[in-house]
């Protein structure tokens, strides 16, 4: 290094300067191509970046349209899924209130029919009482003149119409009475007939609202059919909801296969032996959470076999006897399990004892306690520790069996959450390649400008030169005596197809730039 | 947090397995051989070995394997090996077994009244060597319960090289003597000659005098 130095000159400085105007020479002679060389490789970079961004972006849409495609139809299906269950409920609730409407029909005509009779049993009204007190009171009113014989005669006659008008009163009252014992057998009568029309109400009702209910599944569905961007924003929310409640319970299921972990872990060493092991796992361990894994295998095909879960469609596929023994078999199964749990849960129990006894005897705490009698106090409430083992051991396999309807959404949510988490990778790296490429073209031309001010001394004594003579073109001018057989050629080729050439242009503009600084 | 990672491994050991072709590291079993010295004056300190097999006892697991023997006058024997088992692969048997190891040990240190006319050492350790290799255990332990003093009657000859490859050799509660009251020289000597033999034979050296810290004693390692 210090030979090239002083390769010129014994003095540093002087050799130094030696090279630095060799560099600058060389440089400046090199100008045009370097300049070339940066901007194309620029501009090639920027391009390049340009069209991944691009592609980027329509994967981006691609994906976009998939993802909606994809979502557009888990919702239809589910939609599908919800309007064949309200049709469904609807067939139930006609074949088991509606089926009974003849009979109903019977009885309702028939109440009719009685209330008919009845109402014309009670419309043959009796003789009403005539007219004959206008006759009395005329009779009455008869002047007697003081005869003795005639007023006898009409008192007589007086008496015998009050007596046949009394007669004829009471005949009338008993009738009214008999149409009024006929009008009350009518009341219940009325009340079973109000009672079926109420029962008619009530289906009629239920009905209504169902048919409501599938109104509206019927106008998602269609929304969703019709791909509108609402249902889609709505189901994607409804999804990202559903991942992160999903997500949730799932936590909390891990957290109690925890537990039932650790409550058959210890026992099963018993079972396998504490000394084997799977690579770097216990034998133990393993079984037991083989164990675990199998519970919870059994709960989902439990609850796809009661149609809670579609996770698998041969089993909802099935006929339903076979449907029912698997159902059958599953919860076998799972209890025989559970029971398994709940006696490894006492074992446990049994084991933490031992190894406390064995701990206590080998650090001579036991002498210490049989003397305060703190063993003795304990041991009375051992049982509930135990008990509460074996009805966790019992309990957990059941609640773990749950799980399949969590993981169920889950796994239908996170196809959507992932889709949106990709298309949002895509996007931001869509961005960063078209920001890349824009920074890595504008550097292209920052290190032109770069390159000129290392040249500058020349550069600038050409633009003296370039002043003081009268006949003297600009930098470019000058640049273009030199012979340039690539330029040149592209030139004629931009001039033969009557453009200019872009690169040209630019190398013109960025000349001029150079000339400015 | 070890069970969280327990169950998950446990979860995730098909893939695993699968994925390594059941290439996982087994953990290692442990062999501890403990020479316990029972010369001259150094019987007094036999409740702190009782002391400290009781906390190997606790600590150890099914599958590990214990030995304890005394240092006599000769002690490269059969002989002189107390008590020793490998515990069963169940672990209610291997606390049956860790009970019957106590009682062993309890019965021994009831015995014994007077110690032995000399001290050999590296007869004890010869023997552990021995004794350790033939369990076949991942991490082999000897630990000395002694002063370190060997005193070899005449026409013995222990002065020779031992292997010990990939033995860990702890010397516990190593007693100061009278002379070496005199002389401190002599101790750090003794521990000096003892940690070369051992380091020499490809083993593992360390001293560990206070008790109350025997919670490093397989740990550390």
């Amino acid at each position: 290094m210090d030979s090239l130095l002083t390769l010129w000159s014994a003095n540093t400085a002087v050799s130094a300067t030696v090279w630095l105007l060799l560099a600058m020479t060389l440089l400046y002679s090199g100008r045009r191509p370097a300049h070339r060389i940066l901007l194309s490789a620029g501009g090639g970079l920027r391009n390049v970046l340009r069209l991944t961004s691009r592609s980027l972006v329509q994967l981006e849409r691609h994906l976009t349209r998939r993802n909606r495609e994809v979502l557009l139809a888990a919702a239809r299906a589910d939609a599908e899924r919800r309007i064949e269950r309200e049709f469904s409920r609807i067939q139930t609730m006609v074949a088991r209130d509606l089926s009974g409407y003849p009979a109903l029909h019977r009885d309702i005509a028939a109440a009719i029919d009685s209330i008919e009779t009845t109402y014309r049993e009670s419309g043959e009204n009796p003789p009403l009482p005539p007219a004959w007190s206008d006759v009395v009171n005329t009779i009455a009113a008869l002047p007697s003149h003081g005869d003795p014989a005639v007023a006898k005669v009409l008192n007589n006659i007086k008496g015998a119409v009050e007596d046949t008008h009394k007669e004829t009163l009471k005949a009338w009252q008993n009738s009214s009475a008999e149409r009024h014992k006929l009008l009350s057998r009518m009341q219940p009568e009325w009340r079973t007939l109000n009672s079926k029309m109420d029962e008619v109400a009530r289906t009629v009702d239920g009905l209504d609202s169902r048919t409501h209910q599938l109104d509206k599944q019927l106008t998602q569905f269609e929304e969703i059919r019709r791909g509108e961007d609402a249902a889609v924003r709505s189901l994607t929310s409804s999804s990202l909801t559903q991942f992160f409640i999903a997500g949730l319970v799932l936590t909390i299921a891990l957290l109690g296969g925890l537990i039932n972990f650790q409550l058959i872990a210890l026992p099963m060493s018993e079972m396998v032996g504490g000394t084997s092991y799977i690579g770097a796992m216990k034998t133990s361990d393993i079984a037991a959470m083989v164990i675990i894994l199998i519970e919870i295998a059994m709960g989902l095909f439990l609850l796809e076999s009661l149609r809670i879960t579609r996770l698998f469609p041969v089993i909802s596929s099935m006929d339903d006897r076979m449907r029912r023994r698997m159902m059958i078999i599953s919860l076998t199964i799972l209890c025989v399990l559970a029971g398994i749990e709940a006696s490894l849960a006492y074992m446990r129990d049994l084991l933490a004892l031992d190894r406390e006894a064995l701990t206590q005897s080998l650090t001579g705490m036991s002498a210490a306690a049989e003397v305060s009698g703190v063993a003795a106090s304990h041991a009375e409430f051992r049982w509930i520790p135990s008990i509460g083992q074996m009805v966790m051991g019992f309990i957990l396999p059941f609640a773990l069996a749950f799980i399949a309807i969590p993981l169920e959404s889950f796994i239908h949510s996170l196809r959507t959450v992932l889709g949106l988490l990709l298309v949002a990778v895509i996007r931001v790296l869509a961005i960063a390649s078209r920001s890349l490429g824009n920074l890595l073209g504008h550097s292209a031309t920052l290190l032109t400008h770069a390159y000129d001010l290392l040249i500058m001394l020349p550069l600038s004594i050409e633009r003296l030169i370039t002043r003081r003579s009268p006949a003297g073109g600009s930098t470019d001018e000058i640049a273009a005596v030199i012979p340039d057989v690539e330029a040149d050629e592209e030139e004629t080729a931009a001039r033969a197809k009557g453009r200019k050439p872009r690169r040209r242009v630019k190398e013109t503009d960025s000349d001029a730039e150079a000339v400015a600084v | 947090m070890n069970t969280l990672t327990r169950f998950l491994t446990a979860a995730l050991v098909p893939l695993s397995l699968a994925l390594s072709g059941c290439g996982g590291q087994t953990p290692k079993t442990k062999a501890v051989y403990l020479l316990i010295d029972t010369s001259g004056t150094y019987t007094q300190e036999l409740n702190k070995a009782q002391a400290i097999i009781n906390y190997l006892l606790a600590n150890l697991n099914s599958g590990d394997s214990i030995a304890v023997a005394r240092i006599d006058s000769g002690s490269f024997s059969e002989k002189d090996i107390v008590a020793k088992t490998t515990f069963d692969m169940r672990p209610s048997t291997a606390n049956d077994q860790k009970r019957q190891f106590k009682q062993a040990i309890d019965l021994f240190a009831g015995k014994l009244k007077r110690g032995s006319a000399n001290t050999d050492i590296t007869g004890g350790v010869l023997q552990a060597t021995q004794y350790l290799n033939e369990t076949g255990a991942g991490d082999k332990y000897v630990f000395i319960f002694s002063d370190l003093e060997e005193d070899l009657p005449d026409d013995y000859t222990r002065d020779f090289p031992i292997s010990l490859d990939n033995i860990h050799v702890v010397a516990l509660n190593v007693t100061k003597l009278r002379s070496d009251n005199i002389d401190p020289r002599d101790y750090l000597n003794r521990l000096d000659n003892w940690q070369h033999r051992v380091t020499e034979g490809g083993g593992d050296w360390r001293v560990l005098n206070d008790l109350e810290r025997m919670d490093r004693l397989i740990v550390a390692n």
